[in-house]
């Protein structure tokens, strides 16, 4: 990964291109991120920046992690996360990552926790078919046959009904259309996963472009 | 703050004269035809205006050689040069789908005194 950087999911609206054409976007809000600690070859075996990002309370934040902070001597934030990098010698601890590491035509995966869905059923989960409303059918929304009778079992990864959502999804290749380093803004063509306010991990897309 | 307003605001054209559903307008729609811009006027009655900032819309109707025509256009939209208020017209709908219904005279929407 060449870079990447910690951000909330504001919403999505529409903009005008310069043909005046409506391009749908995502607005993220990508206030800098800090570098809290460094992991090297040598001492943790790979190479990778642990980063903090968001406001918080100081009394919020306990001390196993307020001392990983302390020992970077930057301020308590809401999120620490770690991510790879390639070259982690551009990094310095304490230095701060903002928007601006992207620009607009660059293309961006975007992973964030999906909505949870609760419990659903086999058509909402995995677009099974639904079986025939009327002439007396009975069978609406179920899940169909789960197998062959032979292995008096049911294979593992069968399809059925359970909990939809709530885990982590990348959307590749999205284009970034605006950033606005002064607002902390960048605008996202196309949807992003998660609900508003939740937070997002934009990096530069591992899709070959060109 | 809302950030998504101001994302928008910045798009949004304040020379939006005030119109209403109800309303004949004529529209400048700026058209590209081989490299070449020129402007091409819609005019209609305003049925619908749909949503709101920057994502608001306005539908027009006319009747062209006896076919209705309904166009929608985004009301911030760069590509409309100007839209120029021709009639007010007194209806008691938001929405005037029922103008689909009917030809000829009936079609015609009162003008408002003001």
């Amino acid at each position: 990964m060449e870079k990447a950087i910690l951000a909330t999911k504001i919403g999505m609206t529409q903009i005008f291109d310069e043909n005046g054409e409506v391009i749908p976007v995502t607005v993220v809000e990508a206030k800098p991120c800090v570098v809290v600690q460094k992991k090297l070859e040598e001492t943790d075996g790979y190479k990778a920046i642990k980063v903090g990002y968001g406001e918080v309370k100081p009394n919020k934040v306990n001390k196993p992690i307020k001392g990983q902070f302390d020992k970077a001597k930057v301020s308590p934030r809401k999120y620490l996360r770690e991510f790879r990098v390639d070259d982690v010698d551009k990094y310095e601890i304490g230095q701060e990552i903002k928007v601006d590491i992207f620009k607009p035509g660059e293309r961006v995966d975007v992973s964030g926790i999906s909505k949870g869905k609760g419990f659903a059923g086999a058509i909402k989960r995995w677009n099974f078919n639904r079986g025939p409303m009327g002439h007396g059918s009975m069978y609406h929304r179920r899940p169909g046959s789960l197998g062959a009778t032979d292995p008096a079992r049911v294979f593992k990864g069968r399809k059925l009904p359970g909990r939809m959502g709530g885990k982590k999804v990348t959307v590749q290749n999205l284009e970034v259309v605006k950033v606005d380093p002064e607002k902390n803004l960048m605008l996202i063509k196309g949807a992003v996963p998660g609900a508003k306010k939740a937070l997002l991990l934009i990096k530069n897309t591992v899709k070959n472009n060109k | 703050m809302d950030l998504i307003k101001m994302v928008e605001m910045e798009q949004m054209k304040k020379d939006i004269p005030d119109f209403k559903p109800g309303d004949t307008v004529r529209v400048s729609v700026k058209v590209v035809e081989g490299g070449r811009e020129r402007i091409q006027n819609f005019e209609g009655i305003v049925i619908k205006r749909n949503g709101g900032g920057l994502k608001e819309t306005f539908t027009v109707r006319r009747i062209s050689y006896g076919v209705g025509v309904e166009r929608t256009f985004p009301v911030h939209s760069p590509r409309i040069d100007q839209i120029k208020v021709v009639r007010y017209g007194r209806v008691r709908r938001a929405k005037l789908y029922y103008l689909r219904d009917r030809i000829g005279k009936a079609t015609k929407v009162k003008e408002k005194r003001r």
